[in-house]
């Protein structure tokens, strides 16, 4: 086990740089997922840690070593691939040894621990089938079983889920929680999913165009999110923005409504409000001009543009609604909800 | 399964085929036929008259112990030129698979010996190795070989495999390149995580992924050797010296066109035919199975 420093990381192929002074600190045990959209670097990052990419600038420390010129025999890691990558001419049972095999385990040893390994991911009757025997739920198990046998000090996962059904894909990522938490193995997930981000990971590392936009635990990323982005990106439905203009404690909406909050910000900003933080209220400032509603059982979305103007605006709200196209509907939002930020730089400005 | 699909009859789908099928007549059947037909005939010293004998041509090959030498030295020949040139295309597939800048350029220049002439190879093999004028005897000579393939008939066997082998290196690189770029990527580098290093990953990984490749390239070189070397031991050595570099197909025009034995030089071709037709079926079996793996 082993804590992971990224320090002023950066990555470029010929003239390109994908990645851009990348720092991060990870802890020992602790599941750190990068998410982003895709082409953003998670990807990159995610290989330059395993050695499989080569370091531009700024160095990869796994524990208090400097990995940046060590090849990825050599970093104590197991990676988990999106195609899962197992070895094709090779039965479950060599696939998951291959690695203790070469470092020169007894037989005996490996056997005891690929058989371990399998009992825990219940891959036990399939250990003598090549993997195109297998489906491909068993198949991800089996790249799992390859990396846990090996009983690494970092844990990097690949998009490990993204070619298994809706249904698998909800089983997995809970098992993989678990493994986790049990082996108590640093791991690093990417994912471009947030719903499997917020879930999976202690921590998220926000990744956009190459630049880290925010590092932090899923509720800090909820709750206070830095940017325009993480804002966008985290949280579904996503969250409203609405052009305001703040003085002195009051917000004010383009079509004029006035809330209370916003701090000691002051200017034209950009409000964020989540559509589950609107509240149904008669006498509430926000005015919401209803198109379309969408039941989906427990919560209803209400579509529509806030009233006078033509910015888009969605609530959401607790059981069954239903209003017409054209409804007026008036909301509230606790002054703690507003999200401010510089409309220019994406940046928070209540901080 | 290919689909079946009818057209309706007309006559453009003969005609299309038409030329195609006058040159394989002409040029294969209308040859082959003779082949077989000569075979069965015997002509008198003087070539004045021909007599029908049936199988009397190839009993007679059976019982020729020179026949069944060349026989042994052909398979010799082969293995050695299979192998050698396989084994040297693995090595440098291999290495092209990992070069990232100016691969192209790599690549190229070694497709080129390919495009050279059979003759021509044999020619430049020649001067290389020529006793007296070439570079390799001279710088031999400092190791204390004396190489004069004239006389020499093991460094005669060794000039022809290499020459013929480094004619092969081409193409057998370009299938062994393709092999290991249709393996994923990720296979390689999940090999490289857990620990095993270049030779490994070549010894456990890409030699074995490559395999299907590698038997097909083994039949396709033994029918290069066995058949399409003649250009090369024509021009190095014709055979010699003492019949030391004369292979199946050598030995055919040797004894039809040299030694004017019209009838036991077709019963040679004819045996020729059968063995490649049947390494013909193998390699169509082989195809039709990798289709499906
Ligand atoms: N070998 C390469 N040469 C040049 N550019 C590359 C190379 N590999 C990746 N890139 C670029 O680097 C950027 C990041 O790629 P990366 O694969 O890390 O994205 P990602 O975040 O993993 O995306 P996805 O979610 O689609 O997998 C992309 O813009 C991509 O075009
Ligand atoms: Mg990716």
């Amino acid at each position: 086990m082993a804590s992971i420093t990224l320090k002023d990381l950066v990555k470029s192929y010929g003239d390109t740089e994908v990645l851009h002074h990348i720092d991060g600190a990870i802890n020992d045990g602790e599941f750190v997922v990068i998410v982003g959209p895709s082409g953003c670097g998670k990807s990159t990052l995610l290989r330059m840690i395993a050695g499989l990419e080569t370091v531009t600038s700024g160095d990869i420390q796994i524990g208090d070593r400097v990995v940046n010129n060590l090849e990825p025999a050599n970093r104590d890691i197991a990676m988990v691939f999106q195609n899962y990558a197992l070895y094709p001419h090779m039965s479950v049972r060599e696939n998951m040894g291959y690695g203790l095999k070469i470092r020169g385990n007894s037989k005996a040893d490996i056997n005891r621990r690929v058989e371990e390994a399998a009992a825990i991911l219940e891959i036990g009757p399939y250990l003598d089938r090549k993997p195109r025997q297998l489906s491909g739920g068993q198949r991800q198990r089996v790249a799992m079983g390859r990396a846990i046998v090996r009983d690494p000090q970092v844990f990097l996962f690949d998009e490990p889920l993204s070619n298994l059904d809706a249904k698998l894909r909800v089983q997995m990522r809970l098992e993989i929680r678990k493994l986790q938490q049990r082996l108590g193995v640093t791991s690093i997930y990417v994912t471009h999913d947030q719903v499997e981000a917020m879930t999976l990971g202690d921590r998220l590392m926000v990744l956009n165009g190459g630049y880290v936009e925010q590092f932090g635990t899923p509720i800090e990323l909820y709750d206070r999110p830095a940017t325009l982005f993480v804002a966008g990106f985290i949280g579904s439905p996503s969250m409203n923005f609405l052009p305001a203009e703040v003085a002195s404690g009051m917000v004010t909406l383009a079509n004029g409504a006035r809330l209370a909050g916003g701090g000691t910000a002051s200017g034209k900003v950009t409000l964020g409000l989540r559509p589950e933080h609107l509240i149904a209220d008669e006498t509430g400032p926000i005015e919401i001009n209803v198109q379309l509603c969408e039941q989906l059982g427990a919560i209803t979305l209400l579509h529509g543009h806030l009233s006078g103007t033509d910015v888009e605006c969605v609530a959401s709200m607790p059981g069954h609604v239903s209003a017409a196209p054209g409804t007026l509907m008036r909301f509230a939002i606790a002054p703690e909800h507003l999200h401010m930020f510089d409309t220019q730089s994406g940046k928070r400005v209540d901080a | 399964m290919l689909k079946r699909v009818h057209f309706p009859s007309s006559l453009l789908p003969y005609l299309l085929v038409a030329p195609q099928i006058a040159i394989t007549l002409v040029f294969f059947i209308w040859p082959a036929s003779q082949a077989v037909y000569q075979s069965f005939l015997i002509e008198d010293a003087f070539g004045l008259s021909t007599e029908f004998v049936w199988f009397e041509n190839f009993e007679l090959l059976f019982e020729d112990d020179i026949y069944l030498a060349t026989f042994g030295r052909t398979i010799f020949f082969s293995a050695a030129v299979a192998i050698l040139s396989m084994s040297m295309a693995l090595i440098l597939a291999g290495f092209a698979d990992r070069v990232v800048r100016g691969a192209t350029a790599y690549r190229t220049l070694l497709i080129w010996p390919y495009a050279v002439a059979p003759v021509l190879a044999g020619a430049l093999w020649v001067f290389m190795f020529n006793p007296t004028l070439g570079i390799f005897p001279y710088i031999l000579d400092f190791v204390g070989v004396d190489w004069n393939h004239y006389l020499n008939g093991n460094q005669a066997m060794a000039l022809v495999v290499f020459a013929s082998a480094w004619k092969q290196i081409a193409y057998n690189f370009l299938f062994y390149l393709a092999a290991m770029q249709s393996i994923p990527r990720s296979v390689i580098e999940a090999a490289a995580i857990d620990g095993a290093g270049p030779i490994r990953r070549f010894k456990d990984f890409i030699f074995p992924l490559v395999s299907p490749t590698t038997f097909f390239l083994l039949v396709i070189n033994a029918v290069y050797a066995f058949f399409e070397t003649f250009g090369i031991i024509h021009a190095v050595t014709q055979g010699g010296p003492a019949n030391s570099t004369t292979i199946l197909v050598y030995k055919v025009f040797n004894d039809g066109f040299v030694g004017l034995d019209l009838g036991g030089s077709a019963a040679q071709s004819v045996i020729l035919m059968v063995l490649v037709i049947a390494m013909t079926v193998v390699q169509f079996r082989f195809v039709e199975r990798r289709v499906q793996y």
